[in-house]
């Protein structure tokens, strides 16, 4: 069978993928609009967890780490069903996957909260906090990946 | 009012991460993901920025939480370098692992210095 993703390596935009090609000359304001309205539900998702799950400076930002590993996780979970559909319905992977989930993690936060917890003299936090979220945000996209093609494939058999 | 200036500043950032992307790529044939680079280590240039001014509440919203937190995006960089991984780019996999955390810490570390020094 066919891989049609292939050689998909970027999932908000991927411009060697024809359908990603087309997408935005096709109808650009409808594109956008579900970008941007899948963005503000992940940043308020992220904003609200944050909020529920603060930390001081010196802490370890376990809202942002959750959000960050839990992001990536759901990333390959909806890449290996969205690759299963040959790309399913054309708004979806704009909205969960551009949008929701590209507006629920951060790089920028998580930057600059270990920038923070350096200048606050917590080097140990700041490193345990870049390496934690590196190594568990790789881990959970294989994992959402492997697992969801492997059960697609059992299911399809 | 936090919520509304959060969700204004997501509205933009997230289709800008799209727009940035697909204007590096239609520049950049490589197999390398620079324009999510970009849009991360630019997002954490300014992040830096506003926490070191600092910012008050209302901007730390709009352009913090909201815009700098949609621009960038820890799934997408996941996801890339893990498709370089298994795709037979072990080596720039790593490159992108190494060289986004590197690069988004060395922007954040700048641009706070920035806003600091320019405060007094």
């Amino acid at each position: 069978m066919p891989e049609p993703f292939e050689p998909r390596t970027d999932p908000d935009v991927d411009l060697r993928v024809p359908a990603d090609r087309r997408e935005l000359t096709a109808r650009p304001a409808t594109v956008l609009a579900a970008i941007a309205a899948g963005g503000v539900l992940g940043a308020l998702a992220r904003a609200g967890l944050q909020h529920a799950v603060p930390h001081p400076p010196t802490g370890f930002p376990w809202a942002t780490f959750t959000i960050n590993t839990s992001g990536c996780l759901l990333i390959g979970v909806l890449m290996a069903v969205l690759g299963h559909l040959d790309g399913g319905p054309p708004l979806a992977r704009p909205f969960l996957g551009v949008g929701v989930l590209g507006g629920f993690t951060t790089f920028s936060t998580y930057a600059v909260d270990v920038q923070q917890a350096i200048v606050v003299g917590a080097p140990g936090t700041a490193l345990a906090y870049l390496a934690a979220t590196v190594v568990g945000a790789l881990v959970a996209v294989a994992v959402g990946d492997a697992v969801t093609a492997g059960l697609l494939r059992r299911a399809t058999r | 009012m936090t919520v509304l200036l959060i969700a204004l500043g997501a509205a933009v950032g997230a289709p800008l991460r799209y727009l940035t992307d697909r204007a590096v790529q239609s520049r950049h044939g490589s197999v390398f993901p620079w324009g999510t680079l970009l849009v991360n280590v630019a997002g954490s240039l300014l992040l830096g920025v506003l926490v070191g001014w600092p910012a008050g509440p209302a901007v730390s919203a709009l352009l913090g939480t909201g815009f700098c937190g949609a621009l960038t995006t820890y799934s997408t960089f996941s996801y890339e370098t893990l498709r370089l991984a298994t795709g037979g780019h072990r080596l720039l996999a790593l490159a992108n692992a190494l060289g986004s955390v590197a690069a988004g810490l060395a922007a954040a570390t700048a641009g706070y210095a920035l806003a600091r020094a320019l405060i007094g």
